[in-house]
């Protein structure tokens, strides 16, 4: 992928040295650690501990190691039917977390409030939370779920870290 | 007609509407002035006995002259037998006698009711909102009259403009 390149070292010819971008070894370290926050709020959260268990095993792309508090976690999997009681403790545990920090809309619930067309469900987590990756599915497979995951490991590898964004360039 | 609502017939011949008996589901309808003494003979009589509160719910007919009904239903544990107790409440004086001083279950299946439908009910103890917070000011979601998606609640997300340190 052209993440790393591998040298020889001039003396002896072993294959010891490695060139590479010090961003593109952040962002590979960011993304083979996502440490996700448990927020499964209905059936979906079913599929997402499936996800984690044996038979699927979400840590293989590094991002099995679910936190139970947000301070400790990068990545919030939003996962079933946000309804309106609930959006300001989404949006507290969302402000809690520390930067950088993902959102994963799952399942069709979360992304826009799915059939529950109704007086107290948000039609949709993006309504108060910035999402990265919406996660189709009612419920999503396990699949369904590492794709989004897959993707969001896209991402994070096309970030730019050691770039000033515009709001910090606009306070200093 | 079934023994316990010919018996409650017998007890309580002013208060008595109708009783209904499908698939050996007994239901009883009685005038809610005298539904609280219905219910205590129901809790206190050694022949009744029902010592088990199972529901308390309401329906709304927006057709009918007597707008709203509550639905009690108990559950003897001991004879192993149950009723579903009615009442119909009008929309101008919407209250009903609280029954939580027979059944401390009631209590917070009353306040759903009181949440939903808009029922008060008199004498009950903490007669707040427990499914919608307590400043929801859009009135009684599960009224027939209600919008379905609401007055707008669901879309107005008004922490999102507190200024966060």
């Amino acid at each position: 992928m052209g993440l790393i390149q591998i040298g020889r070292h001039e003396k002896d010819g072993e294959l010891d040295i490695i060139t590479t971008s010090l961003e593109k070894v952040v962002n590979w370290a960011r993304k083979g650690s996502l440490w996700p926050m448990t927020f499964g709020l209905a059936c979906c959260a079913i599929e997402m501990i499936a996800a984690v268990s044996s038979r699927y095993d979400m840590d293989r792309y590094g991002a099995g190691v679910f936190r139970a508090s947000p301070r400790q976690s990068d990545l919030m999997i939003v996962a079933g039917t946000v309804c309106r009681r609930m959006a300001p403790v989404i949006r507290k545990i969302y402000d809690q977390m520390p930067e950088p920090k993902y959102v994963i809309a799952m399942g069709s619930c979360a992304t826009s409030g799915n059939i529950y067309d109704s007086y107290s469900v948000v039609q949709g987590v993006d309504r108060f939370v910035p999402v990265d990756i919406y996660v189709p599915g009612c419920p999503p497979t396990p699949e369904a779920l590492f794709d989004g995951i897959l993707k969001l490991q896209e991402r994070i590898m096309q970030k730019r870290v050691f770039v000033k964004q515009p709001e910090q360039v606009k306070n200093a | 007609m079934h023994p316990i609502a010919q018996r409650l017939q017998r007890e309580f011949p002013g208060g008595f509407v109708k009783s209904v008996e499908w698939r050996g589901d007994l239901a009883v309808t009685v005038r809610r002035e005298t539904m609280h003494d219905v219910a205590g003979f129901l809790h206190d009589d050694p022949d009744m006995d029902f010592d088990y509160i199972v529901h308390v719910s309401s329906v709304d007919w927006p057709d009918d002259e007597e707008r709203f009904e509550v639905v009690y239903e108990f559950y003897s544990i001991r004879k192993r037998h149950r009723i579903r107790l009615k009442a119909r409440v009008p929309e101008s004086d919407c209250e009903v006698t609280s029954l939580t001083d027979l059944w401390k279950g009631a209590d917070f299946m009353e306040r759903e009711v009181y949440d939903m439908m808009g029922i008060r009910f008199r004498n009950h103890p903490d007669l707040r909102r427990i499914l919608m917070p307590d400043d929801y000011d859009e009135g009684y979601p599960l009224r027939k009259d209600f919008p379905l998606r609401g007055k707008g609640w669901r879309d107005t997300f008004e922490f999102l403009n507190e200024t966060r340190p």
